[in-house]
């Protein structure tokens, strides 16, 4: 279990999340969601000590994440962020190995071991990378490296991860498919999953529980229909928002009034 | 032989990971290949060796009565050898730091030359030499402080508030180039004349000048240096792809950054100080080895190293017979083959 307790985060003077709190349970998805500036990216490094808090406790299996040593941490909490550009050739297969850093023993004398290539193929597996393992991630489509990133992340087989608008720059199909897998980790595996994310939709959709953020503040903390109101979006963006039901799933389903002049 | 050459090499690229099977057979196949290197540049040189006595003699390590003269011995023995061994230790210090400095700066075009590094090391170096020149042991202590405090000054200019990109650093690389040959310009001013000829060849790379304590200190630094660097390949394979990545999957960032930067600087710095500026080797040396066998620097690191020592055995080659009996500094052949290469690097973006 992931827990943050009533975390303060600050940069230099400036607050950028104060009085957080939140858990990640095993088999729940939890989206943290709010306007540009909310604190949601910041609120997730500080989750696997990224980023250091000023007060408040983020516990990892009830003990503080600071008494954790680097290495013993990546195992239990994985992070799937925008890949950074790549200026070396490095193979789908060889990327997705890099997960098993953190369970490398010192009696492997830095080399990986079968285990580490059988996750590695399951998480290529997983994400359907399977036929394109030997190719470089340079020569990929950006779908197909953003699930590379994410095949990395499960390649850790860590109970914790831990996605940073993992759908961001991607279409209708490529998002639903990431969601689909992390959705598929957490069902079959102890795993919980905290997804930041700015697409509301797919939150409802695929969340057990939302994180709505507004200036760093926790607005509200809840079930996709406790969390998505008219009053509470309202109130985070700005913005007249409808709510309704997803035709199909029944999930809320908002949708931003815009006010458009026309001359 | 080209077609045993030919064998390995598709045998170390048919398999498609880097595993330790593959590393030991390409570092094994280069291994040999260097001693084959050593062995045929000792017979060459201005003063022509009857070649079946000489190798009579270098495989005998000079146990057998081959048939050499007394002078013909000492070439060999005190001249050829102890210059190859210090191109060797030099073209693997600086092949193996470049490819770590690459690694870690996630940039190819990092280079100890080209980041000033060198530079850093050449003026700790003259102040030993100016200022200490009677302990010989404070040249490369110099030159390791100097090539140090380079690379924190580069690494720090590299990295603004917007991040660090690989022109910044290349830009960051060249003020500091540029501020300390001023400074070196400025105290070769001081020198007597007789002194501003052989420094300005030290300078651009010369191996001719070296004493064997400057030769087992570099042998050593480079064989252990490049040891360290290679512990350390699969931390710097993470960080090659973003520090905050390799945090993430739980390498230990900044003691990692510490040390590599710590040992390839002494790296250089040994270098450095037995030799002068031999640039471009740092580029070339590890592009080369990526283009061949992939970019995991459990290779990379290893084989830059091995690969690095041959390339300036056989450039100083070059350098010491292509005008005999007058030598040419051994950085410009590096440099006359490595500016191209960075020119269509930097083109090819």
């Amino acid at each position: 279990m992931l827990e943050a307790r009533n975390i303060t985060v600050k940069y230099g003077s400036r607050v950028a999340v104060s009085g957080a709190t939140l858990a990640l349970a095993p088999h729940e998805i939890t989206a943290v969601i709010g306007p540009n500036g909310a604190g949601k990216s910041t609120l997730l490094r500080t989750l696997n000590g990224g980023l250091s808090i000023t007060a408040g406790e983020i516990l990892l299996n009830d003990s503080p994440i600071e008494k954790w040593s680097r290495r013993l941490l990546a195992r239990q909490i994985a992070v799937v962020a925008q890949e950074a550009d790549i200026r070396f050739p490095v193979s789908v297969l060889e990327y997705v190995l890099g997960g098993r850093y953190a369970w490398g023993a010192s009696s492997s004398w830095g080399w990986e071991t079968e285990q580490d290539l059988e996750f590695a193929i399951k998480a290529l597996h997983e994400t359907d990378l399977e036929s394109l393992s030997d190719r470089l991630l340079n020569e990929l489509s950006g779908g197909e490296r953003q699930r590379a990133v994410l095949a990395r992340a499960l390649a850790t087989n860590a109970e914790h991860l831990l996605l940073d608008e993992p759908t961001a720059n991607l279409d209708l199909s490529h998002q639903a498919s990431i969601l689909s897998v992390v959705r598929g980790r957490c069902d079959s595996q102890h795993v919980s999953a905290l997804v930041v994310t700015h697409d509301i939709n797919l939150a409802a959709e695929f969340a057990d529980r939302i994180l709505l953020m507004k200036d760093g503040s926790p607005l509200s903390y809840g079930s996709p229909r406790e969390v998505l109101t008219p009053e509470l979006l309202a109130r985070a963006f700005a913005i007249e928002v409808l709510i309704d039901s997803h035709p199909v799933s029944g999930a809320p389903r908002a949708t931003p009034v815009h006010e458009i002049r026309r001359s | 032989m080209t077609a045993v050459f030919e064998r390995v090499l598709e045998l170390s690229q048919s398999e498609g990971r880097v595993t330790l099977r593959k590393t030991l057979l390409v570092c094994g196949f280069l291994v040999a290949l260097l001693g084959l290197t050593v062995l045929i540049t000792s017979l060459v040189g201005s003063e022509s060796l009857p070649s079946r006595n000489s190798l009579c003699a270098l495989l005998s390590f000079g146990q057998v009565e081959c048939g050499l003269s007394e002078d013909q011995s000492a070439i060999l023995f005190e001249l050829r050898l102890p210059r190859i061994l210090l191109a060797a230790s030099v073209g693997a210090s600086l092949a193996a730091a470049g490819a770590s400095y690459q690694a870690l700066l996630r940039n190819p075009l990092a280079e100890p030359y080209l980041l000033g590094i060198s530079n850093g090391a050449a003026v700790g170096t003259m102040l030993a030499l100016i200022f200490l020149g009677a302990f010989e042991w404070a040249r490369p202590v110099l030159a390791f402080s100097g090539a140090l405090a380079a690379t924190f000054v580069v690494y720090r200019l590299a990295h603004g508030r917007t991040g660090a990109s690989p022109e910044r650093l290349i830009l960051a690389g060249v003020i500091v180039t540029t501020f300390l040959s001023s400074v070196i310009v400025f105290v070769t001013t001081l020198m007597d004349a007789t002194r501003i000829r052989s420094f300005t060849f030290w300078l651009l790379g010369d191996l001719s000048g070296t004493t064997s304590n400057l030769l087992t200190i570099s042998t050593v630094v480079a064989l252990a240096g490049a040891i360290v660097l290679a512990a350390y390949a699969r931390s710097l394979n993470l960080l090659m792809l973003g520090e905050r990545d390799a945090f993430d999957l739980g390498v230990e960032v900044s003691r990692v950054r510490l040390i590599v930067f710590l040992v390839a600087s002494l790296l250089v710095g040994s270098s450095v100080a037995s030799s002068g500026s031999v640039g471009y080797v740092g580029l070339v040396v590890p592009h080369l080895v990526r283009l061949t066998w992939g970019a995991d620097n459990r290779l990379t690191i290893p084989a830059a190293a091995i690969c690095g020592a041959m390339f300036v055995v056989l450039a100083d080659t070059v350098a010491r017979t292509v005008i005999a009996p007058r030598e040419l500094p051994v950085g410009a052949i590096t440099a006359l083959i490595g500016a191209p290469l960075f020119i269509y690097l930097l083109k090819r973006g």
